[in-house]
């Protein structure tokens, strides 16, 4: 794959759990170093849309491919970050961020164990994100943007290229929300593809550099000061949207 | 010479584990040694070194598992798993008492755990439904299979199947302790090669996922280590009490851990406590085992609960009064 090859390509992707379709006809593509938000109202199949992409879920209709390849036969996770909004093991699970952030190296040594170049790593990822003073610390003992930053810095250990952030601030304070996308916009700049789905139109307009606009199907794609002139959100949520407000 | 003796006189199975019952005699001269170093009567009695044996394997690969299974919140996956267990124990009873098959019940009760652990997985992955539902499914089929077969055959399973449900020190035999011991290898083996594996899939499953893992995969292989955990530990826990294993200690570690490590290695040590505890107290109050290992982890958790709260009075951070990072912060560290 070229550098000029989209990280993310889908082609008519057609999608539904039941008969009933979540997403139709989504044509898209993210190209290296694209900074890209999807917004839609709840239920518009965001976070299938996602998945679709990374390969978690097989389209039933048109293709989905990741770095050039099939994106459910896509093995190189490595080169992929992934934050959600929680994780899913048990809240009193004891567990330091030290431990969450070495899990973005275990891509790379498989069953083997980490070497010292891992832990360096390890170490590097965290001072990006600013937790190395919170290394230790239990992730339950975090606030909601630390835990983020935790995630982040997994993700950056894994020496990914490609970004993928579902809603990561929800629940997160608005002083953390802002440092969270100051964050984001430091590795984007640095040429890390960032790919969001995100609820907060406010950081949406004004942290991403193209906006996708979901409802089913694709009511935008563009560039974001083009999104803020346009109709699509009225379109896509069925109603006058002020683009300052939660999605 | 004993292991000798057993392996000119034995059946197919033996034949396998001779190696094993090798080592069980040389674990019982140690322990005879301990028994006349100590002078407790507790080491005189062969029947109490396999035992004692059986009790620290129980007490290291349940916990092991058991920390994965709880931070999944799929702490009753082991109940449900014993319950067909106890069906897999009804069908080799069964099969020896009709075909004269000749075959340790404790066997069946592996084969049929594991399948039981597959069922559950598929179940779970073939109707969407929630884990504990295809857990009460599988937890009921197993116990109404166990009570119908015995049933069948009233007169001659009834009597051993008390063994069964309740665990019972004396009447670990040297044959299932050494089937205990294949457990115990494939089990410990199994998670020291897989951890790191395991650890993420708990942690972060769509993340995992993500980044190339087959979650289904380890998933599969979580339960199936269960199931064979749960057969080991039936022998002296008993069928009802064995998911205690997999859960209290880890509970109990979880309360006084900071890291995922050292509470894998604290909940460890907590089930040897209440193991080599138990086991004391039961022999010389004459109690069941199984009960008082419970009892005694449930103790510990109690102090380990009374412990992480005054620790957190005494000032460890919690997620309310921890220092936010300022977007400052986050400016000269991110570039």
């Amino acid at each position: 794959m070229s550098d000029a090859d989209p990280v993310v390509e889908l082609a008519d992707v057609g999608f539904g759990y039941t008969s009933a379709r979540v997403v139709e006809d989504i044509s898209l593509r993210v190209g290296p170093g694209e900074y890209v938000a999807v917004v839609g109202p709840n239920g518009s199949g965001k976070s299938t849309l996602m998945q679709l992409m990374l390969g978690l879920l097989r389209p039933d209709s048109g293709t989905a491919r990741l770095f050039g390849e099939p994106a459910h036969a896509f093995d190189d996770g490595a080169r992929i970050g992934y934050v959600a909004q929680h994780a899913s093991a048990s809240k009193e699970m004891p567990i330091t961020v030290r431990e969450v952030v070495r899990m973005g190296r275990y891509p790379h040594v498989g069953f083997g164990r980490l070497s010292a170049a891992d832990h360096r790593i390890v170490d590097q990822a965290l001072d990006t994100v600013g937790m190395y003073d919170f290394a230790d610390r239990r992730v339950t003992q975090l606030s909601g943007g630390q835990r983020q930053r935790a995630f982040i810095a997994r993700a950056l250990a894994s020496d990914a290229d490609l970004l993928v952030l579902d809603e990561p601030t929800v629940g997160v304070d608005a002083e953390s929300v802002d440092a969270f996308y100051g964050l984001l916009e430091s590795l984007h700049a640095d040429g890390i593809t960032v790919l969001l789905i995100e609820h907060d139109l406010r950081a949406v307009t004004e942290h991403a550099a193209r906006v996708v606009c979901l409802n089913r199907e694709i009511y935008f794609d563009g560039p974001t000061d083009e999104f803020v002139e346009s109709d699509a959100l009225a379109r896509a949520f069925g109603t006058a949207m002020p683009v300052g407000g939660d999605a | 010479m004993d292991a000798l003796a057993v392996l000119f006189q034995s059946t197919p199975t033996d034949a396998v584990l001779w190696p094993l019952y090798w080592l069980l005699s040389l674990w019982s001269v140690f322990m005879s040694w301990l028994g006349s170093v100590t002078g407790l009567e507790l080491f005189q009695y062969q029947f109490m070194h396999r035992a004692v044996l059986v009790g620290l394997c129980i007490g290291v690969m349940a916990p092991l598992i058991g920390t994965f299974l709880v931070h999944r919140q799929l702490a009753l996956i082991g109940d449900a798993l014993a319950h067909t267990a106890f069906a897999g124990v009804a069908v080799g009873l069964f099969l020896n008492a009709v075909i004269d098959l000749g075959v340790s019940p404790y066997l069946t009760a592996v084969v049929v755990a594991m399948l039981a652990a597959l069922l559950i997985e598929l179940i779970s992955e073939a109707t969407d439904a929630y884990n504990d539902v295809s857990m009460a499914i599988v937890l009921s089929t197993g116990f109404a299979l166990g009570t119908v077969l015995i049933s069948l055959n009233a007169g001659g399973l009834a009597v051993g199947i008390n063994q069964y449900l309740f665990g019972n020190l004396s009447t670990v035999s040297a044959e299932n302790a050494a089937i205990l011991l294949v457990l115990f290898g494939i089990v410990v083996a199994t998670i020291a090669v897989t951890r790191n594996q395991l650890l993420y899939v708990t942690f972060d499953e769509t993340a995992a996922a993500v980044s190339g893992l087959s979650v289904g995969w380890y998933n599969r292989l979580m339960v199936m280590l269960t199931a064979l955990v749960v057969v080991g530990a039936m022998q002296i826990m008993g069928v009802i009490l064995v998911a205690a294993m997999l859960v209290v200690p880890v509970a109990s570690a979880a309360q006084v851990s900071r890291s995922f490590r050292s509470s894998l290695l604290t909940s460890v040590v907590l089930a040897e406590l209440a193991v080599v505890l138990g086991i004391g107290v039961a022999y010389y109050g004459e109690a069941t085992a199984g009960g008082v290992i419970v009892l005694v982890a449930v103790a510990i958790y109690v102090v380990t609960v009374l412990a992480g709260k005054l620790r957190t009075r005494l000032g460890d951070t919690t997620a309310a009064d921890v220092d936010r990072i300022s977007a400052d912060d986050t400016d000269s560290t991110a570039d």
